[in-house]
């Protein structure tokens, strides 16, 4: 039985080992996981050692060895879904379900698990169940779902609320999730028809052109290092290469950050369109979508798209009627691992591999996806150059400010009035933003996810731009009822040290080293030299390899340097040394082996 | 004629060919760099960061980065050797290393990288982790206690099919490298004594051997390493 679905989902991928991801992703979708006779297959037939699969599996977070149960519950533990009460929904589950986290109930029904930021801030608690999205979830809803569980529901037929707007409603979507479309510019405007460049412009445009006008609107990456767009594209144009790929990056891991899901919803057209282009620009037969596997619900929506697509010679053969341009667009989904946004981890994961990101020199645009020439772009990136190529770069550069061209999409929660997705031109301040989305009395911001920097109100007139406060464009907005060491640093170091994939000593080693100093302050133990430490010990985290490394330490660093005072206030005063030691806690596991009971 | 480069390390001048990795052109110049990771024939993957110096003022791992004409390359300073000193406490912490029993003591790389950087006590605090041994294999035991996770092994030793014997397991700080059950049992002697080779440590020993070189022959019984470069 199970054999022959293992066998062919190998089939279906042509036994190809750089395909390993989606034969995992596959088999784990029918069977709840990956059985030891599966993963012997497999390494049989992809002619890779056992140790090898289970190298690819055990890195991916959705990816297991044991069944997750019929039914397999992925809730949101994140800063935001603790903020909106995902606590009490996280006890809910557990009496309801009768297990902890991290278990499967006896019969095998339902497996209870956590899993970081899932892309839906402005709609939390909510969770994954079999892949289906869960948004505003309260103890009611939980005992009914888990009521409707137990009576063999079908998860798709569990919701109660009507559907999400717009596209969220659409055939092949069926989704509740919302949109929460706050303000649009360029990007998520309605006033283009898709295919308009690719079918007027593109064929009178040489690539050069092409490249030309994206560079003349001085448009930078979008997905938070801000690298000058046309330039990585006249790279790769340039690099020597049989075969060039445009990546697109929908890995969307940043906690706090739903805008590409936004756009993928909305724009998923005009997002091929970018692809196209970038793929005529550089020369790339073959397009890849890596989309983060909490998005799978947008799976058989996107395909549809596509198909469409393809129907109109908008992907295929001669586009365009441009003779020997032909171009494909697959989609490759990720497994569960935040480093999978970062390019070249990007790419080892395209090709099956644990997503452990590349040394650099050489960059992916030298050799990048199978060592070929690669771009690797955001979402938001590709779609913004369908709208230069229609205005013009010089159209462009007139938004935002002189050195920060265009707009920026930005994905706004926490203690706001209207948290969701507001598309603003570059140069507004944090004051210009809190008033835009109705927030007052505010204590902190977290601004660009965790590996940005947790900023307070005498920095709230610094400038959304790249040469003052740059962002992948995550807004967290904290009040003053928030308890920011314990509810939020503490929770994005874990994240951090959750998901970092252990190459480089000190991103694997410190991050967990700065949680115990952390907890140790947080406990009340702490002293002055601890706060010394942690400053000092932040420096040896740029020497790790990639920008998971460089700011894992953020959360805790970015706090230290912005909040002091949080952290003076719980130190032990008149103190030059503290071990933090508890004798107490120490001995409990071996009192409790012998009974004994200690007098301290 | 290969191109000739110009590029000064701490000061000094010297010269490389173009394209030759950090690295390597510094120990032309004689001049000492700690690895662990890099292993000589191997593709460098710039995973432990001992190697790391400031080049042009940016941090990098020499082993991974090519020398660039012009580069001021920053190696001998109190800055990184205070880098290099905590990865290698961070590493001694992280695992559980207890030198007087090892098999390796002596000959073990992370051992002697501890003694030339002087390391007293680490300045973070033990781990101790549970870890196992796996001794399921006819030719070599693992001590997960003592790898380094450079990934030495998982990138040398491969079977005729050029399938990994090694490979890594989870992510994070708790990534472990393991050995295949099917591979493990069928490695040659050859292979097997390869990979007690490359593995900087005692993670991977022979079986029935114990204690291979008296006390007074070690490899870092009398120079500490590195001692063949001048500086
Ligand atoms: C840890 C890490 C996570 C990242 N995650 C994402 C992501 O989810 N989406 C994204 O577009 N870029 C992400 N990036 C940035 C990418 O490496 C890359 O710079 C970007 O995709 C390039 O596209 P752009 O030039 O259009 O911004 C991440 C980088 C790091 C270091
Ligand atoms: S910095 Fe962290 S995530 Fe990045 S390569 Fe090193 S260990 Fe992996
Ligand atoms: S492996 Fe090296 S550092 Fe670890 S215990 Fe053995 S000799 Fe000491
Ligand atoms: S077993 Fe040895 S060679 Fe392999 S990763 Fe561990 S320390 Fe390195
Ligand atoms: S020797 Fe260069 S990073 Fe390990
Ligand atoms: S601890 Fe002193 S001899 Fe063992």
């Amino acid at each position: 039985m199970g054999n022959n679905k293992v066998q062919s989902a190998i089939r279906k991928y042509n036994q190809d080992k750089t395909r390993l991801m989606d034969i995992l992703i596959e088999i784990q979708k029918d069977e709840n996981h990956i059985s030891d006779e599966a993963a012997r297959i497999i390494s049989e037939k992809l002619e890779l050692s056992i140790v090898d699969v289970e190298q690819t599996i055990s890195f991916y977070h959705f990816l297991s060895r044991e069944s997750q149960g019929k039914y397999t519950i992925y809730l949101n533990n994140s800063v935001v879904s603790n903020m909106m009460g995902g606590k009490i929904v996280a006890e809910t589950f557990e009496n309801e379900v009768g297990c902890k986290f991290g278990k499967v109930t006896d019969d095998g029904l339902i497996g209870l698990f956590d899993t970081a930021c899932i892309g839906m801030s402005d709609q939390e608690p909510a969770a994954l169940i079999n892949g289906n999205v869960f948004i505003h979830l309260t103890p009611f809803r939980v005992k009914e779902i888990v009521r409707d569980m137990r009576a063999g529901k079908d998860v798709k037929k569990m919701h109660t609320s009507y559907l999400g707007g717009s596209q969220n409603k659409s055939e092949y979507l069926n989704s509740v999730v919302r949109n929460n479309i706050m303000r649009m510019g360029p990007v998520l405007s309605d006033d283009y028809n898709p295919g308009t460049i690719i079918m007027k412009n593109l064929p009178q445009l040489t690539p050069e052109q092409v490249i030309e006008e994206v560079k003349s609107s001085n448009i930078r990456g979008r997905g938070g290092a801000g690298f000058p767009t046309g330039l990585k594209w006249e790279f790769c144009r340039k690099a020597k290469g049989d075969k060039k790929y445009i990546i697109c990056n929908a890995d969307e891991g940043e906690p706090g950050t739903f805008k590409d899901r936004v756009i993928l919803t909305e724009k998923p057209k005009l997002l091929i369109e970018g692809m196209v282009i970038a793929g005529y620009s550089i020369g790339a037969t073959e397009g890849i979508l890596y989309l983060r596997f909490e998005y799978k619900y947008l799976e058989h929506y996107l395909e549809n798209v596509l198909k469409e697509a393809r129907e109109k010679n908008l992907l295929g053969k001669d586009i365009g009627g441009i003779k020997g341009f032909h171009f494909d667009i697959r989609i490759q989904f990720g497994a569960g691992a935040y480093i999978c946004g970062e390019e070249s981890a990007l790419i080892e994961s395209v090709e099956g591999k644990r997503g452990e990101p590349r040394d650099r020199p050489p960059f992916p645009v030298e050799k990048g996806y199978n060592d070929c020439p690669t771009v690797v772009n955001n979402v938001e990136t590709l779609c913004s150059t369908v709208k230069i190529m229609l205005n013009g770069g010089e159209w462009y550069s007139s938004l935002g400010t002189p050195e920060s061209t265009g707009t920026k999409v930005l994905s706004i929660s926490g203690d706001c009035r209207y948290p969701g997705i507001y598309e603003v031109e570059w140069g507004l301040t944090i004051t210009d933003i809190l008033d835009m989305v109705g927030s007052t009395d505010v204590q902190a911001i977290q601004v660009g996810g965790p590996s940005g920097s947790l900023i307070g109100p005498e920095e709230f007139e610094r400038k959304l731009c790249y040469s003052d406060l740059v962002t992948g464009g995550s807004f967290i907005i904290f009040n003053y009822n928030r308890d920011l060491l314990k509810n939020v640093v503490l929770n994005f170091t874990d994240f951090f040290i959750e998901e970092s994939c252990g190459s480089c000593v000190p991103c694997r080693s410190m991050t967990p080293l700065f949680k115990q100093k952390l907890e140790k302050i947080l406990s009340g133990n702490g002293v002055a030299s601890d706060l010394e430490d942690l400053k000092n010990w932040g420096k040896l985290m740029k020497i790790n390899r990639c920008g998971l490394g460089h700011t894992a330490a953020n959360p805790i660093l970015t706090s230290l340097k912005n909040f002091k005072y949080l952290y003076e206030e719980k130190l032990e005063r008149g103190k030059e040394y503290e071990t933090g030691f508890n004798l107490e806690q120490a001995v409990s596991e071996s009192c409790e082996a012998t009974t004994r009971v200690p007098e301290f | 004629m290969a191109d000739i480069i110009n590029f000064t390390i701490d000061g000094k001048e010297c010269v490389a060919e173009k394209g030759t990795l950090i690295l390597q052109a510094v120990q032309e110049n004689d001049i000492y760099i700690p690895t662990l990771c890099n292993y000589k024939g191997v593709k460098p993957q710039g995973s432990c960061r001992i190697c790391t110096v400031r080049a042009n003022d940016r941090l990098t791992t020499a082993c991974t980065t090519p020398v660039g004409d012009g580069m001021e390359i920053e190696n001998d300073t109190s800055e990184i050797n205070d880098f290099r000193k905590s990865v290698i406490e961070l590493l001694f912490v992280e695992g559980n290393h207890f030198c007087p029993a090892c098999e390796m003591s002596g000959e073990c790389e992370l051992q002697a990288l501890a003694y030339r950087f002087q390391m007293m006590v680490p300045r973070f605090t033990y781990q101790f982790p549970k870890r196992e041994i796996d001794a399921r294999h006819p030719k070599i035991l693992k001590d997960q206690n003592r790898c380094i996770r450079c990934k030495r092994c998982i990138r040398t030793i491969k079977d005729e099919k050029g399938r990994s014997v090694f490979a890594f397991f989870g992510r994070g700080k708790n990534i472990e490298v393991n050995v295949d059950p099917v591979l493990g049992s069928k490695l040659t002697d050859k292979l097997a004594a390869k990979a007690v080779e490359v593995c900087p440590v005692g993670s991977i020993l022979p079986r029935e051997k114990g204690f291979r070189t008296p006390i007074g022959q070690r490899k870092f019984d009398h120079e500490p390493i590195g001692s063949e470069y001048k500086h």
